[in-house]
């Protein structure tokens, strides 16, 4: 009897589907763009030179590759499973973000188009972008919800200073998904000289493969160091999933590996039975948004809905088309985490291993807690902190009553 | 015959070309609408494109994303912008109606129950902004079984290749975006809408009709001169914006004869 056994190293396929999901769902004005944009990244994605530069750029201006941590006295404290962290919070500008817009940048400057435009929620991608287009004196545009310039201030600043004009968006719920808006109607508007770096890997083909094969050094990092420092593969994986480029960078590598359980962490805000949450995959449905077809949350009629996260890299209503698909297929398991329970987690990960995460990457380390108790003690459970909490350190002082 | 292949030869044989309003379905409220469109026709409108009200109209610009946030503010619906155009066919069986927007809601409702209650409501024809021909086989066989045109969208950014696809799929009619970029932007180039219609035409023989950046009766009919047909939305959307507040029959009064001046300009041409 043959075992037929899915790859899941094989999507999407040619147009760009993951199953019922992802696709070309773009105005007509923007499909020439992305057709160009297809064939240019099919034949650079295994030019020699292409790859060259790229891992040249990620070796000596981004840092990697980030290590891969065991944090002995949270494992101890937790008392289950060995807890390994996966240090994206150590790269040059302190988030995963910039594995991807290094990428994307290159692809800008084969474009040869001067101006890239980019959204942003948490503003790391933004401040990634502007950072890339700084290095590489390219003309830069930010869109962020207004909500968000308002709660990321730090962040605003940053790109300012490296020169990125920083456009505050009032339409709608003023948070990512407006940011997304505009930055299309930019797109659609300048296409003939601008290069849109999408954040993560939603929007249309070829979006979330081109921003998952440059993230997915992550997991192909951690794939090999846990298997240098322990001799075998992890029994969990952990990353928390706005829009899911983190998370599809830490999972890709090992989606063949069977053995190893899978879990994306939604923002569960302030839980799952009310609406104040940002957890497509867990309480969504399949529609289409940005260009893509997949999860997401909307009301009785299909109006997007408003999304509610403490943290606003997760506050998102719909998700990168793989995750649909790997939600659907059962390789991965996407579970939802409240705002109090990322807070709690914040302060006993910096308390305990000197580690500030990111709110983002504080959903990840919560569920972590609880899934190390469930596996416990002798199995491994690898943990993306994909960005690093300075971003957050006025919110999590505002909770507490100080202003800084 | 559909009711829209029937419009574009009753006005080719009269010698003159389609106007086309546009008007987001519920904007500023649902009991303005049907008023608005029959006014519309009474002002020399042929055809009426009806926006679908939608959260994050992406493609379009501000004045006709804030027509829809109106429109969602005080209630609209999908299922309701099918009662104001079934409501619409109670008195007026001539003039094609055609729903545009974005699939969100459409994929809610699902293909085969949105394409049934539209058919049965009396609409003629379908534009969906964000679905071009690669990703609508969901709905082709659908719209098919129940004779609703399928329009596409064909841009400056178009190429030969693609063009030659969306005509194999369009039906009614093929809307050309005179402009790069989202509605309500610049105003259009003229010569090079021309230039592009001579090809164009060479291609093809479904209608073709113009729409972005008309703003005038003056434009409207330089453009209509080497075209089917035009559309007109943003002048009628700042219009209602303005008028946000009045009562539905001078709301349908007044943004009808913006129409009304752009109808007499064309057929003066």
């Amino acid at each position: 009897m043959t075992t037929i056994t899915e790859d899941y190293h094989a999507h999407p396929d040619a147009t760009g589907h993951f199953g019922p999901y992802g696709g070309r769902f773009a105005s007509e004005t923007l499909m020439d763009a992305l057709d160009e944009l297809s064939a240019m990244y099919t034949k650079l994605k295994d030019d020699p030179d292409f790859r060259q530069q790229f891992d040249k750029d990620l070796a000596h201006y981004v840092g990697r590759p980030s290590p891969l941590y065991l944090a002995e006295r949270l494992t101890k404290n937790w008392g289950g499973a060995d807890i390994y962290l996966k240090r994206e919070d150590l790269n040059h500008t302190g988030a995963h973000k910039i594995n991807n817009t290094i990428g994307q940048a290159l692809l800008a400057k084969y474009s040869g188009k001067p101006r890239v435009i980019a959204e942003t929620g948490a503003g790391q991608h933004g401040v990634a972008t502007a950072t890339v287009a700084a290095r590489l004196g390219l003309k830069c545009v930010v869109y962020m919800g207004a909500e968000d310039v308002e709660r990321q201030k730090l962040n605003v600043y940053r790109m300012r200073l490296l020169g990125a004009e920083v456009v505050s968006v009032t339409s709608g719920s003023r948070t990512l998904k407006d940011a997304m808006n505009e930055a299309m109607r930019d797109w659609v508007t300048n296409v003939d000289d601008t290069y849109y770096i999408i954040g993560t890997v939603a929007g249309p083909h070829p979006y979330p493969t081109l921003v998952r094969d440059f993230n997915s050094i992550i997991g192909r990092e951690a794939r090999r160091q846990i298997l240098e420092q322990t001799g075998e593969l992890p029994d969990a994986l952990v990353a928390c999933v706005g829009g899911g480029s983190n998370a599809i960078g830490l999972f890709w590598e090992f989606l063949n590996d069977k053995g190893v359980e899978i879990y994306g962490v939604e923002a569960g805000g302030h839980g799952l039975d009310g609406d104040d949450h940002a957890a497509p995959l867990s309480k969504g449905r399949p529609g289409v948004l940005h260009g893509n077809r997949t999860y997401i949350m909307a009301n009785d009629d299909g109006q997007i809905s408003a999304t509610h996260s403490v943290s606003a890299g997760l506050d998102y209503p719909g998700v990168g088309p793989e995750h649909a698909w790997l939600k659907d297929s059962n390789r991965a398991k996407y579970v939802a985490i409240t705002d109090d329970e990322a807070l709690d987690a914040f302060r006993e990960l910096t308390r305990t291993e000197g580690i500030m995460p990111a709110l983002e990457s504080a959903h990840a380390v919560a569920y972590a807690k609880k899934l190390a108790k469930q596996l416990g003690k002798g199995k491994r459970i690898i943990v993306n902190l994909s960005g690093r909490g300075d971003k957050d350190v006025h919110t999590v002082a505002a909770l507490d009553g100080l202003s800084i | 015959m559909s009711r829209i292949a029937a419009t574009f030869e009753r006005l080719k044989s009269e010698g003159r070309k389609a106007l086309i309003p546009f008007v987001t379905a519920g904007d500023p409220r649902p009991d303005v609408t049907l008023p608005l469109m029959h006014a519309l026709v009474e002002q020399g409108a042929n055809i009426i494109e009806l926006g679908m009200p939608f959260s994050d109209p992406m493609a379009d610009g501000p004045a006709i994303q804030r027509a829809n946030e109106r429109a969602l503010a005080n209630g609209m619906s999908l299922r309701k912008t099918l009662d104001i155009v079934a409501e619409f066919r109670k008195t007026n069986q001539d003039t094609p109606v055609v729903l545009m927007g974005y699939l969100n809601p459409v994929e809610w409702m699902g293909y085969e129950t949105f394409v049934k209650a539209a058919h049965e409501a009396g609409v003629d024809g379908l534009l969906m902004v964000d679905m071009p021909p690669e990703e609508g086989g969901g709905i082709v066989d659908y719209a098919k079984a129940v004779g609703l045109d399928l329009i596409y969208l064909v841009t400056p950014t178009t190429t030969n290749e693609r063009f030659e696809i969306i005509c194999k799929r369009s039906t009614g009619w093929i809307y050309y975006v005179s402009l790069k970029g989202i509605t309500g932007a610049n105003t259009l180039n003229v010569d090079e809408v021309a230039e592009r219609m001579r090809w164009i035409e060479q291609h093809t023989d479904i209608p073709v009709c113009v729409g972005f950046g008309i703003r005038d009766g003056e434009t409207a009919a330089r453009v209509a001169s080497v075209c089917s047909g035009v559309i007109v939305g943003s002048v009628l959307v700042n219009a209602i914006e303005k008028l946000e507040s009045e009562s539905a029959i001078e709301i349908s009064s007044q943004v009808s004869k913006l129409l009304g001046d752009m109808r007499t300009a064309m057929d003066r041409a």
